[in-house]
């Protein structure tokens, strides 16, 4: 059983067929890349599978379960954490806050928890703390840790949105473009961060343009055109599919687009 | 982009800055208890006022949402309280835990419904609630006895301790009012607080990592509908008189007033807040006609050059530039 099994997931936007029966499954312990020409339906793809909203037909399963139609807290409890396009962290907290945020799905305790403030729970916060610095370290954001995190340069958004979703300790992770707008070099740290997090046993599911970025961290590569899914495999075999090649290369689209 | 010195480096604080409020607010105290009735009368109605805005202050500045409703929680305590403790004999303080308790399951009721709303439906809606909760206890008069307001409430007490004088009462809700800030305190830095705070920043990225949005909306509603019905709790034993007018709209803008001016989202600027704006109008008598003028004057060049209130002028005296 794949981790993830989209099935033949449709999404219309009025009469916009922005997904059009598109299958796929990603195997647990892998990095899959979907890649595609800006409009293609790529972050209509992670929304549906994320929960932000239901395919108009089709599902998608999790872990075997049906996940399509559920919230997308419930989704993010079940392990699927994603992170979003344009950056959406936590302004008003600080950097460390916003990864102790992160780890709300594998902690517990709420208003009485917060009013009793029993051992157990200050365990629990110390522990938040520990693991909070370890992360922020892995990722390389420790000097940055007291500053608002609006405060961030671009780049370092990116890598704290990142942080953050590693703190939920997510079987697996959608990222939603994580490379745009970065220069090469902090491009390249976040190659070895997401290496390193699926080496860590992350299913990793992501979205981007940068192919040299994809080919180099990628198992497996879907192509997104108009909607439908035009080739999937490895990315030497992306590489060499004609129908990737007249639809990027061909085209007026570059993939770098 | 802001350049990685500015952000990594703490300029050299003022620390006086910081501790400022904590020593005005003691002077401001030990003045009371010194004080004639008068001056005891103000600084409870700040220190009642400091507790609603502290509850509100979760809703919205921790939680990010807008309440314009909060009277109507207010009213519920206060009017609860004087029916219990004058009709039934109730204990004050248990008066004060059940309209509490009340105020929260409706508050729970109320919001269930309206916290699906968003922006400014939110708002209205809440409006329309302190509106509505106006215009019952001017309607039912049996209840409330309308227009000629509720007397004869008694002082508060804890079992054979009376709170007989003013400042004995004032002692009261100020030990109330310390809980209450206890308790917000605890809150925030928790993980039910974070994730509040996080609602307030991208309601999108925290549901993403699984926090319940509208479940975590509706009970910070609910928390800050507690404290508003202990404030009101408290006003009814302390005035000993209550009327519809005191939970009107006027109670709405003063406590935003409050809410801005003392700095929102932090613990300490509701209670700031609240005692400027309480304290500051009294100061103005001087000026007689212009008592208004002064007042108003003086807030708008708070609000124009201390846009996150006083704590954030406090804040940014002090060298610290995060919140
Ligand atoms: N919420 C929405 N409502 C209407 N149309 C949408 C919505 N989201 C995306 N679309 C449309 O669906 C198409 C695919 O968009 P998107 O999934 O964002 O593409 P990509 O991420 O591949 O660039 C585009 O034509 C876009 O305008
Ligand atoms: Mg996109």
């Amino acid at each position: 059983m794949s981790l993830l099994e989209v099935r033949n997931v449709t999404k219309r936007f009025g009469g916009l067929l922005a997904n059009d029966s598109i299958e796929f499954s990603v195997e647990t312990g892998t990095i899959f890349a979907v890649i595609g020409p800006n409009g293609a339906g790529k972050t209509t793809l992670f929304n549906t599978v994320a929960g932000a909203f239901a395919p108009s037909q089709g599902e998608v399963a999790f872990r075997g379960q049906i996940i399509s139609g559920q919230p997308v807290h419930k989704i993010a409890q079940a392990g699927l954490v994603r992170t979003y396009q344009l950056v959406q962290l936590f302004k008003t907290l600080t950097v460390a806050e916003n990864v102790m945020v992160g780890f709300h799905r594998v902690t517990s305790g709420g208003v009485l928890a917060a009013l009793l403030r029993k051992p157990s729970t200050q365990r629990q916060e110390r522990m938040i703390e520990a693991r909070t610095r370890e992360i922020l370290e892995f990722v390389g954001l420790t000097h940055r840790a007291d500053v608002a995190a609006d405060l961030l340069p671009y780049g370092e958004q990116r890598l704290l949105e990142v942080a953050r979703a590693l703190a939920a300790s997510p079987t697996m992770l959608l990222l939603d473009e994580p490379a745009a707008g970065l220069n090469t070099e902090e491009t390249e740290s976040l190659a070895r961060v997401i290496q390193r997090v699926n080496e860590s046993g992350v299913t990793i599911m992501l979205i981007e343009h940068d192919m040299s970025f994809i080919m180099r961290v990628a198992h497996r590569i879907a192509v997104l055109d108009f909607g439908r899914k035009i080739a999937e495999g490895t990315p030497e075999e992306i590489r060499a599919h004609p129908d990737v090649i007249a639809a990027y290369l061909g085209g007026t689209e570059g993939f770098d687009d | 982009m802001t350049s990685p010195d500015i952000i990594s480096t703490k300029a050299p604080g003022l620390a006086w800055a910081r501790i400022l409020p904590a020593v005005l607010g003691l002077g401001v105290l030990v003045y009371a208890f010194t004080s004639n009735g008068y001056v005891v009368t103000v600084v409870g109605f700040a220190a009642i006022y400091g507790l609603l805005c502290t509850g509100l202050n979760f809703f919205m500045g921790f939680t990010g949402q807008a309440s314009f409703g909060q009277n109507a929680f207010a009213a519920l305590g206060s009017y609860g309280s004087a029916i219990l403790c004058t009709d039934y004999n109730v204990e004050p303080v248990l008066a004060l835990v059940m309209t509490m308790v009340f105020s929260g399951l409706v508050a729970l009721v109320v919001g269930y419904p309206t916290l699906r709303l968003r922006g400014h439906y939110l708002a209205m809606a809440t409006f329309a609630l302190g509106l509505i909760t106006y215009e019952i206890s001017v309607e039912w008069t049996d209840l409330t006895q309308g227009y000629m307001g509720y007397s004869g409430i008694p002082p508060l007490s804890l079992g054979p301790f009376q709170a007989q004088t003013d400042k004995q009462q004032l002692a009261v809700i100020l030990v109330v009012l310390a809980l209450g800030v206890l308790a917000a305190v605890r809150l925030r830095g928790s993980r039910f607080g974070r994730a509040c705070r996080a609602i307030a920043g991208s309601e999108a990225a925290a549901g993403a990592l699984g926090i319940p949005v509208a479940r975590y909306k509706l009970i910070s509603f609910v928390i800050a509908a507690v404290y508003a019905s202990a404030a009101g709790s408290l006003f009814a034993h302390f005035v000993g008189f209550i009327s519809p007018e005191v939970f009107g709209t006027t109670m709405v803008v003063q406590s935003f007033t409050m809410l801005y001016l003392g700095g929102i989202g932090t613990i300490a600027g509701p209670l700031i807040g609240a005692v400027v704006v309480s304290v500051l109008p009294e100061l103005m008598r001087g000026l007689k006609d212009y008592q208004n003028i002064g007042y108003l004057v003086l807030l708008l060049a708070i609000l124009i050059y201390a846009p996150k209130g006083v704590v954030g002028l406090l804040d940014s005296l002090s060298g610290k530039w995060r919140r």
